[in-house]
């Protein structure tokens, strides 16, 4: 049964190209069937994220829009068999994404793919509202900064009220990724801690990811975090995200890239 | 500010630094407590204006544009202000009225 995942935030900037390449491959590595899309029409990003920029031929608007089949559009991971993208369109508007046509494309995806991942553009326009619209799971990235969590606030309201799910008075579940977390700041008192952040926003957690250099390597690479370095404490944390979502009960750490003594003296474990 | 009271409060600020995270839990929580009270608030005020504007059009003639509804959130109470303009003509308020 597939599972149509969206990756929201309403705030841009905080990583949701990043953590929807990241899951997607994750998610892949562990075997499932992946297609992630790209809902940000006009400023389409997916596709460098994740190395196939060269690649795109079609989009997600000439399929809505009948000028090309899902097949032709979509584009296979060259690392990953089971991980596929399909993009947005650069030239279009985002009026071109019409509700029945992206209804008509995931129903489509459901049918080929264990998870179906919508990458939400940022705001709360059209592109937005119509990757959340028919989704099963919600990932909320939000980073510990008061505007980020004050928008992830205002896409929780959204979630409940203007999905397909929401509208039948079904249940969407819902989970806050927390991202470029500093353990460190935060146990200074000079960023929100994850405690602070769940409160306000009553929701559950879904991972945290370590604030890293190995983030911006990935994305300068063309890889999702978790194929270029999957040792790295980013990658790690979206690798145990990945399995939560999956339903497996994997203990919530934050993962750090920093060598303790011990690992100095006996050279680094791999965890 | 002089500077002796410039020096003073980075002395104190120096002390007393604990963060600022407290500050922005506090001001989240507010802020957000408020903004959920007045989420699905502009729907509220469309269903309160088109009942408002049928129940009062059932009994005298009433342009759309003439109904205006506004809500001002206070601390403790709130005030809804409508503000209905009908037309003074004979077969408008003097008709219904006869």
């Amino acid at each position: 049964m597939a599972k149509v995942l969206v990756v929201t935030s309403g705030k841009g900037g905080v990583g949701k190209t990043t953590s929807a390449a990241a899951l997607g491959a994750a998610l892949a590595q562990g075997g499932q069937s992946v297609v992630v899309i790209d809902f940000d029409v006009g400023l389409r990003n997916l596709d460098l994220v994740m190395g196939a920029e060269r690649r795109v031929v079609f989009d997600l608007i000439n399929v809505v829009q009948g000028v090309a089949k899902l097949p032709q559009a979509l584009i296979r991971d060259k690392r990953i068999d089971t991980l596929w993208l399909l993009p947005a369109s650069q030239t279009r508007d985002k009026d071109a994404l019409t509700e029945e046509g992206v209804a008509r494309v995931i129903s489509e995806l459901r049918g080929k793919f264990d998870w179906v991942i919508c990458d939400s553009p940022a705001g709360i326009e059209r592109g937005a509202t119509l990757a959340m619209r028919f989704a099963d799971v919600a990932v909320i990235v939000t980073n510990p900064e008061v505007s980020s969590v004050r928008d992830s606030d205002r896409m929780i309201g959204l979630l409940d009220s203007k999905t397909e799910r929401a509208e039948k008075g079904e249940r969407i579940e819902k989970h806050i990724l927390i991202t470029r977390y500093d353990p460190a700041r935060a146990a200074r008192g000079e960023m929100l801690n994850i405690e602070d952040v769940l409160e306000i926003l009553s929701t559950p957690l879904i991972g945290i990811i370590p604030e890293s250099e190995e983030v911006l390597r990935a994305s300068n690479l063309g890889s999702p975090i978790t194929l270029s370095n999957a040792a790295s404490a980013p990658a790690r944390a979206y690798l145990a995200a990945a399995r939560r979502l999956k339903g497996e009960d994997v203990p919530m750490t934050i993962p750090s890239d920093r060598k303790g003594l011990l690992d100095k003296l006996f050279g680094r474990r791999a965890a | 500010m002089t500077m002796f009271g410039f020096r003073r409060m980075s002395i104190l600020g120096f002390f007393r630094r604990r963060g600022s995270a407290p500050v922005a839990r506090e001001r989240l929580q507010i802020l957000l407590a408020y903004e959920r009270g007045v989420r699905g608030q502009s729907d509220l005020l469309a269903i309160l204006r088109e009942e408002i504007l049928a129940v009062i059009g059932k009994h005298v003639p009433v342009e759309r544009e003439n109904v205006q509804i506004k809500m001002d959130r206070g601390d403790t109470v709130s005030m809804l202000e409508i503000d209905v303009e009908i037309p003074n003509s004979a077969d408008g308020l003097l008709a219904a009225g006869a």
